[in-house]
């Protein structure tokens, strides 16, 4: 066991590498999710098809395959990428894909009125989804983005697979080496887990933070209520 | 791109034994997944104690780390404690413990998803316990969750990937050794349609039962 | 109290309906409907649920497209549908639509904005106002319609009647010069119903907006209306001054629905 913590700096280079994997893959996935998410509920089919297309080939294929077909099959094609962006790149990509479903169903489950409120009051379709139909579906979408985020640190250890040198790499190196391979995966296991508590605790400060029926800070009031002349 | 279609012919084969190495540890997989997801489903659902927390606790863990961890855990770790498996029953048994502790949940949902009023109604038509299960409650239950299921076969199938890391020469540990002994290209091409022409079709399947047996969703 | 009618002249049609049908698959919601309303005038649509009615105001509002006719506001067109022409959504038609505006049966408000910002949002969005300006002309609509203590409320906590108030004073907000109401009461408690009707009746006393209305409240629509339209499987039955229309139609479906309506 011992033996182990000699190698103390290497696992926390590893540990720095996941957080930052799992940070840049879910910056990317939140971008993708919104884009994707927001193309798939347009009225116009040059925008709705590629967005299906985009998310059901990304559901549809395993993201071991993607990663190895970008870092290996790529540059067949004239494309290199050096492991670590093709390794954010995928992770983006495909966890990207679930959370556009997930933009686009929680954006649709709104109920018909606030579109047709929205309409009648002469705002045009950006408008509405940016000042109405979003602020509204964000409360439902943070639930399920959560599952997502963590599946995504769950999927990081996979670019170990791609020399990406995150916890796992560097744990498998330390096993060879030491051989002790209980101690090193359980705690893996165990670190793993803490990380994704960690997300999870975040998620669940970003609901309350986003929720529907919030009260503004007594001290924000003022603002809040805006304009000049308010106290009547 | 320079596609080498006689080197692809060639391997094509080699890929579709993969394939059936993939299907079948998938299959074999959800069926362990279910029979012991069923088992910790009734156990929590008894709420016998000490062994339903123990299990909760079990379904928390599984859930929050990695599969590959997990499958690197079971075939590395369990011979140095005498338990030494095939790699084929090691893949069988990574996945289905992994996914366990999602049909456990699934199995739960489903059947809290059985309306009260279904209950109540058995209760004041006399219908003894056994009864109300197997006529009335299961066959609702299990209506909505088929689709559930079906999704995670779909999702095993691709998961099932995972086993390359622990050797098993299935479809993409096949595509890999054909990679690094000669192009990759082709291989990992063929590999990543092979998974799309069986999962996509099946997601289409799984809609359909869904809209059949799960119409509120 | 009646108000005096007035023959509407060709020159001051605010709406115009000319030959506009619309159907769902086997379902004609609205048969070649010719329909002209005059700035200022007060107009009730009443007639069995499933008729249509509701489609009239959609269809103003843009909300449903017309398979065939004509309909201008204001003598601009809105929906030109003519002669097989697929009318599609425009920016000609977003200036015209500009002067419609909508109080829905669901009331329709944002949840997650205050009472106040749900007035003011569009306003400064749309009508581009300055922030000062939008929220004067906001807490000026609130207190016309009782609610000015509300301002800093969610939605969610205010009564049905409350609710259907605040979207009577955002839809004002945006000086339509057509406002439309889409059964506004009917999804009210009866005791809550009073007090929106009375906003109605003040905005058809004081405004020179033309309004059209669709309901079940036939006292109420007496009293505000110049005209009542009786409307059933999507064209017009008959249509006149109150008092001739609802004390004295003319027409079987007429009286048939009014004898369904008022005597149970």
């Amino acid at each position: 066991m011992s033996e182990v913590l000699e190698y103390k700096g290497l696992f926390w280079d590893g540990l720095e590498q996941t957080i930052l994997l799992t940070i840049l893959g879910i910056g990317l996935a939140l971008v993708i999710a919104f884009s994707v998410g927001l193309m798939g509920i347009s009225r116009h089919r040059v925008l709705r098809s590629p967005a299906y297309v985009f998310v059901e080939f990304f559901r549809g294929t395993s993201i071991i395959v993607q990663l190895f077909w970008a870092y290996y099959a790529l540059p067949f094609m004239g494309i290199k990428l050096d492991s670590f962006a093709a390794a954010v790149l995928v992770l983006g990509l495909n966890e990207g894909a679930y959370a556009a479903e997930i933009v686009r169903s929680a954006i649709k489950s709104l109920p018909r009125g606030q579109t047709e409120g929205a309409i009648a009051l002469g705002m045009r379709p950006t408008l509405r989804l940016r000042r109405i139909l979003i602020p509204q579906a964000v409360p439902a979408m943070l639930p399920s983005f959560g599952n997502v985020f963590v599946d995504l640190l769950k999927a990081t250890p996979l670019v170990s697979f791609i020399a990406v040198q995150d916890l796992t790499f560097n744990a498998l190196g330390v096993r060879t080496e030491t051989q002790e391979t209980t101690v090193i995966f359980v705690g893996l296991l165990v670190a793993y887990f803490v990380l994704g508590l960690v997300l999870a605790l975040i998620t669940w400060l970003l609901e309350k933070r986003f929720a529907l029926d919030r009260r503004p800070h007594p001290l924000l009031r003022p603002l809040v209520s805006g304009g000049p002349g308010v106290t009547r | 791109m320079r596609w080498d279609a006689d080197y692809a012919a060639d391997i094509f084969p080699k890929l579709l034994d993969g394939l059936w190495l993939t299907i079948q540890v998938s299959l074999l997989g959800m069926a362990l997944a279910l029979l012991l997801g069923l088992v910790i489903a009734v156990v929590r659902y008894a709420k016998i104690p000490l062994l339903s927390q123990v299990l909760t606790g079990y379904v928390l863990f599984v859930r929050g780390t990695p599969l590959l961890i997990q499958a690197f855990t079971i075939y590395y770790v369990l011979p140095e404690y005498g338990i030494t498996l095939s790699l084929f029953t090691s893949g069988v048994l990574i996945l289905g413990v992994n996914y366990s502790a999602y049909t456990a949940e699934v199995y739960r949902a489903g059947i809290e998803a059985v309306p009260r009023g279904q209950w109540e109604a058995s209760t004041a038509l006399n219908l003894p316990a056994w009864r109300t299960w197997t006529r009335i409650v299961l066959p609702q239950g299990i209506a909505t969750i088929i689709p559930v299921l079906g999704n995670y076969q779909i999702q095993m199938f691709k998961d099932s990937a995972i086993l390359y890391g622990i050797g098993m020469t299935e479809l993409l540990g096949t595509a890999r050794e054909l990679g690094v002994a000669g192009r990759s290209l082709e291989p990992l091409t063929i590999a990543g349609i092979l998974y799309l022409v069986i999962s996509y079709p099946a997601a289409i399947l799984t809609r359909r039962l869904e809209r059949r047996y799960a119409p509120t969703h | 109290m009646p108000q005096p009618t007035e023959q509407p002249t060709p020159r001051t049609q605010m709406i115009e309906f000319d030959g506009v049908s619309k159907s769902w698959g086997d379902n004609h919601v609205l048969r070649s409907l010719n329909l002209d309303v005059a700035a200022g005038e007060k107009v009730s649509i009443i007639g069995p649920s499933g008729s249509g009615k509701t489609t009239i105001l959609r269809v103003l509002m843009t909300l449903e497209t017309p398979d065939d006719g004509l309909v201008t506001v204001g003598g601009e067109t809105l929906w030109d549908a003519r002669h097989g022409k697929k009318p599609k959504e425009t920016k000609h038609l977003r200036t015209v639509r500009g002067k419609v505006g909508m109080v829905f049966q669901s009331f329709n408000l944002f949840p997650h904005l205050t009472v106040i910002e749900n007035i003011v949002d569009a306003p400064i969005h749309v009508l581009k106002l300055s922030k000062s300006e939008a929220y004067e002309r906001g807490h000026d609509l609130l207190d016309m319609v009782g609610l000015a203590s509300h301002a800093d409320h969610k939605p969610p906590q205010l009564s049905g009647g409350q609710q259907q108030r605040v979207a009577i004073a955002r839809a004002m907000a945006m000086r339509p010069e057509v406002l439309l109401f889409d059964e506004p009461t009917s999804a009210l408690d009866p005791e809550l119903i009073g007090d929106v009707l009375a906003v109605i009746r003040d905005l058809a006393s004081d405004t020179s907006m033309t309004m059209l209305l669709v309901t079940h409240e036939m006292r109420f629509a007496e009293e505000i209306s110049d005209r009542v339209v009786m409307f059933d499987a999507g064209t017009v039955v008959e249509q006149g001054p109150p008092d001739l229309i609802l004390k004295n139609p003319s027409h079987d479906r007429t009286r048939s629905f009014l004898h369904a309506v008022l005597d149970h």
